[in-house]
């Protein structure tokens, strides 16, 4: 596959960012400080933080200069001081948006049994639209690639927005965090790792593997959600949060996997591709139970003033949810692409 | 020495879902053959519905499978 092209500017702040990163950090120190102004701006004059494709771009390049692959920077750049004070310039407007927008249900008593099923009841009512079921039954080859292409902003790097967690939680729950993530990593067999499981769904689909390779191409709101998960995970007073959104990301998994497995097998595609499904069908059926009980109720009783935390987190990701398969169902319900920039559709007989 | 409790396994019967498994133990077919595992950790459909028996596939959510044992009257 060819180097990916070089990443497009959405607005001021991403262009000021993508400038300034061209240089080392202390080359031209008006170019920080001009970025900086940018986001202070931007942040300003934004109408919803949610979809707005300059500030969740600054977002996605500034999370990236902490998971690298997304650009090949200077990377002392993670730790820049103008780089970190606008990330969280921008992270204080954006989890305002989200807790005032995602409302809070009465709480659970803080105990083990009692948060893991109010966090299945949570995630069972999630009435959002049935991006699976219309995967499994209706999509188009080209919709199929277009989804693939959204999921592979966060899914190239399963798991890893999670496992900023770990060193931030004690006891039980860091054991059921990383039992979990264990398995996300492939239980020491490199070629389980799930993210790459999900490379080969790419590489068998004959779309590229390369991590950003399609960032151009998806919208705000498929950079929010994976945006949502590094802000959880990089901000250890949101570590409620973060176990939060694990067990509703877990818990609605395995059900709509068996329906996309369902959906790549209807257009032809084989094993090759719909391994990553098949696996999280059986996968996360454990993982629910864990991240439901082990995880996040565990911490809920060891750390009781994150309880309102760990239900936001799992209603955000129900929330995240359900904005990015409305935007993928209504653009193709209107005859259209749910890309930025649309991809060449490819046969799926040319890619067996 | 290993300490006793990683090598003895632990059920897990979760309230209205499958029997999540950890530890050291076998699992076989009725007539003895292993049955492969992909993980360490594994949960056991006990509501019937899956469809990737013996494994649990999530479906009792969908069935409100419920475990909890009828009155007696």
């Amino acid at each position: 596959m060819t180097n990916p092209a070089p990443l497009e500017t959405r607005g001021p702040a991403s262009a000021a960012l993508l400038e300034a990163l061209e240089d080392a950090p202390e080359t031209n120190p008006t170019q920080p400080a001009a970025f900086l102004a940018a986001v202070e701006k931007a942040v300003n004059e934004t109408k919803d933080i949610l979809v707005d494709e300059d500030l969740q771009l600054v977002l996605t390049i500034l999370y990236g200069l902490h998971y690298g692959e997304v650009g090949d920077w200077e990377p002392r750049w993670e730790w820049q001081p103008d780089v970190i004070q606008a990330r969280l310039g921008i992270e204080a407007v954006f989890e305002a948006a989200l807790r005032e927008r995602i409302p809070a249900p009465d709480l659970p008593r803080p105990e083990a049994e009692a948060v893991a099923k109010e966090l299945f009841r949570l995630t069972a009512e999630d009435s959002g639209p049935s991006l699976s079921r219309y995967l499994a039954r209706d999509a188009t080859n080209a919709q199929a690639v277009e989804f693939i292409i959204h999921k592979s902003i966060y899914t190239l790097k399963e798991a890893d927005p999670h496992s900023w967690a770990i060193p931030r939680l004690r006891g039980r729950s860091k054991a059921a965090l990383v039992e979990i993530q264990a398995d996300e990593y492939g239980g020491g067999r490199p070629d389980h790792v799930h993210a790459t499981i999900f490379a080969g769904t790419m590489r068998g689909m004959a779309l590229s593997d390369r991590y950003g390779f399609y960032l151009n191409h998806v919208p705000a709101v498929t950079l929010a959600a994976f945006n949502m998960m590094s802000m959880f995970g990089l901000n250890r007073r949101l570590r409620g949060a973060i176990v939060g959104h694990l067990a509703a990301f877990e818990m609605t998994s395995s059900i709509p996997n068996r329906f996309y497995g369902n959906g790549f097998r209807r257009l032809g595609y084989d094993e090759k591709v719909t391994w990553y499904f098949d696996e999280h069908v059986e996968a996360d059926a454990v993982h629910e139970q864990i991240a439901g009980r082990d995880l996040a109720g565990s911490l809920a009783e060891d750390e009781p003033e994150l309880l309102p935390d760990i239900i936001f987190g799992a209603q955000a990701c129900l929330y995240l949810d359900g904005l990015t398969g409305t935007h993928m169902l209504t653009a193709w319900d209107e005859g259209g692409s749910s890309l930025r920039r649309p991809v060449e559709p490819i046969d799926p007989a040319h890619t067996l | 020495m290993k300490a006793t409790n990683e090598l003895s396994p632990t059920i897990v019967a979760c309230p209205n879902g499958p029997l999540l498994i950890r530890g050291d133990f076998e699992l076989v077919t009725g007539t003895g053959e292993q049955i492969p595992r992909q993980r360490k950790t594994i949960a056991l459909c006990r509501c019937g519905a899956s469809t990737i028996k013996p494994f649990c596939d999530g479906t009792h959510k969908l069935t409100k499978f419920n475990t909890e044992n009828p009155a007696a009257t």
